[in-house]
């Protein structure tokens, strides 16, 4: 089993969809919203996924498919 | 010996051990390093600090590590410019330069290196590691081999060779990442949640980013210690915009110069400008993007403290410049030919947000304004290249040189 913490930026068209239940539906993984803040235009979540490590990068390739940007929750590593 | 006390999280305040951690465990919320202040007050004194060396260590007591076992390179304490030229030409005539660019690997990341590289010894660290696209490669790997420690430095697949060869004159372990932007940032972000190694700007983020702090610090002392009215700074991850702020208040908070009303502006390139479109928009929630410019120094999508920069921007009612690739290579030409300083493509990003910022009223002609200019322009010399008048060719004769001259003056004329 492992643990990723990640971050959901959902598009405007995507705010009403039920994607992270659905994303426990369709895979063997758990979901922890740890923190989020959505509004009209945008809005972003912070999700511990709990599971085994190939069905997390499938959950999570399987989320970006639906339009979803994942990314690491402490911003990006590669600088100037 | 460091006033440093503890870690503690900028959203719930929880405090932890000045370890190698960077996440608040409760909240995810970032780490910052915690003084005791009044211990730093009973210490410093505006000549105890002007009796120090001409490097970022002369404000020690305001740093997280012992500056007497300092990795040092000679970081730090760079001119401060009055550009009396660029200001006529934008119309700023209190405008001054922060010349970051005569740093020792040339660019403002050895201020925050020489702090990480420091705390990481102090740590125990033997490899020093970072992902970058150039500065901070560059940085890391003059540091680690000062410093006697192992440096891993991943850079994208296709990096310039120049950029390359500035991290490789230091013998790092250099790992080029095959992918585009997303994959080699994913593959670092596993590396450094896997390995024991000091990621600078990962796991000892919290020491690093206080480098950034020595900017604040130096333009104030510089100025006759004062904070100036207003900064312009170019915004990547965000955390160079916010610390030097912090700088500037923490010297009031040790009593060393009257509590600052600095308007800090921002600028960013339009091909990667997450912090700048949130600004517009009056959003302080930012869309992460895909970085497609030329300041490749600033292309971070999902920057760490691009809620903490929007933040700033409101409280300090400062605004962001938000200029494409052209402006870019025009900001660069317009400082080289106005100051004699060669910038790197994100010098150009903040000459050129400069100047948006002052056509549309957004400095006032009367505000005293610093601009951060923070890397070499032959680090990025192909951006130019093209834009520049070619040299005259001439035959080894006196008329072959007279006719040149001659016909440069008449292209030049406006028909």
């Amino acid at each position: 089993m492992a643990l990723k913490r990640v971050r959901f930026t959902f598009p405007e068209e995507m705010i009403k969809e039920p994607v992270i239940h659905r994303m426990g539906h369709e895979f063997q993984v758990v979901t922890n919203i740890r923190m989020a803040d959505v509004d009209e235009h945008t809005g972003w979540v912070v999700l511990e996924i709990e599971g085994d490590p190939g069905e997390i990068e499938r959950s999570l390739a399987w989320a970006q498919s639906r339009g979803v940007r994942v990314d690491p929750v402490g911003g990006d590593i590669v600088e100037g | 010996m460091s006033f440093a006390k503890s870690l503690r999280c900028r959203e719930c305040h929880r405090e932890y051990p000045l370890a190698a951690i960077h996440v608040c465990e409760f909240c995810f919320g970032p780490l910052e390093v915690a003084y005791d202040y009044d211990a730093i007050r009973r210490n410093t004194s505006r000549e105890s600090i002007a009796a120090g060396p001409a490097s970022l260590w002369r404000y020690r007591n305001l740093l997280p590590c012992d500056a007497n076992a300092a990795v040092d390179i000679g970081a730090g304490f760079t001119p401060l410019i009055h550009a009396k030229n660029l200001g006529k030409a934008l119309g700023l005539p209190r405008l001054y330069i922060k010349n970051d660019t005569v740093n020792p690997t040339w660019s403002f990341k050895d201020r925050v290196v020489a702090i990480a590289s420091t705390r990481a010894r102090e740590l125990g660290y033997e490899k020093l590691a970072c992902a970058s696209t150039g500065n901070l490669a560059n940085s890391v790997s003059a540091h680690a081999a000062a410093a006697g420690m192992d440096a891993v430095v991943f850079i994208p697949h296709d990096l310039e060779a120049g950029k390359v060869l500035g991290s490789s004159i230091y013998g790092p372990t250099l790992v080029k990442v095959r992918g585009n932007y997303d994959a080699v940032n994913r593959l670092c972000a596993e590396l450094a949640g896997s390995y024991n190694w000091a990621f600078v700007n990962v796991n000892v983020r919290p020491y690093y980013s206080e480098g950034s702090k020595t900017l604040g610090f130096e333009i104030a002392e510089q100025l006759g210690w004062r904070a100036p009215d207003h900064c312009v700074v170019p915004i990547a991850s965000g955390s160079l915009f916010v610390k030097i702020r912090k700088g500037l208040d923490e010297l009031a908070k040790i009593g060393l110069i009257d509590p600052p009303r600095t308007r800090m502006s921002g600028a960013q390139a339009t091909g990667c400008s997450p912090v700048a479109v949130a600004w517009e928009e009056g959003s302080m929630n930012f869309r992460p993007q895909r970085p497609n410019t030329i300041a490749r120094s600033l292309a971070i999508g999902n920057p760490a403290d691009g809620y903490y920069s929007l933040v700033q921007l409101r409280d300090t009612e400062g605004a962001c410049g938000n200029v494409n690739d052209e402006e870019i290579v025009k900001g660069m030409t317009l400082l080289a030919e106005t100051e004699g300083i060669f910038g790197e493509t994100a010098a150009g990003v903040t000459v050129a947000s400069l100047k948006q910022l002052a056509e549309r009223g957004r400095i006032s002609p009367d505000e005293l304004t610093v601009a951060f200019i923070t890397g070499a322009g032959f680090k990025t010399s192909e951006a130019v290249a093209e834009a520049l008048r070619p040299p005259l060719e001439v035959e080894a004769s006196m008329e072959s040189f007279e006719q040149a001259c001659e016909a440069l003056q008449k292209a030049e004329v406006p028909a």
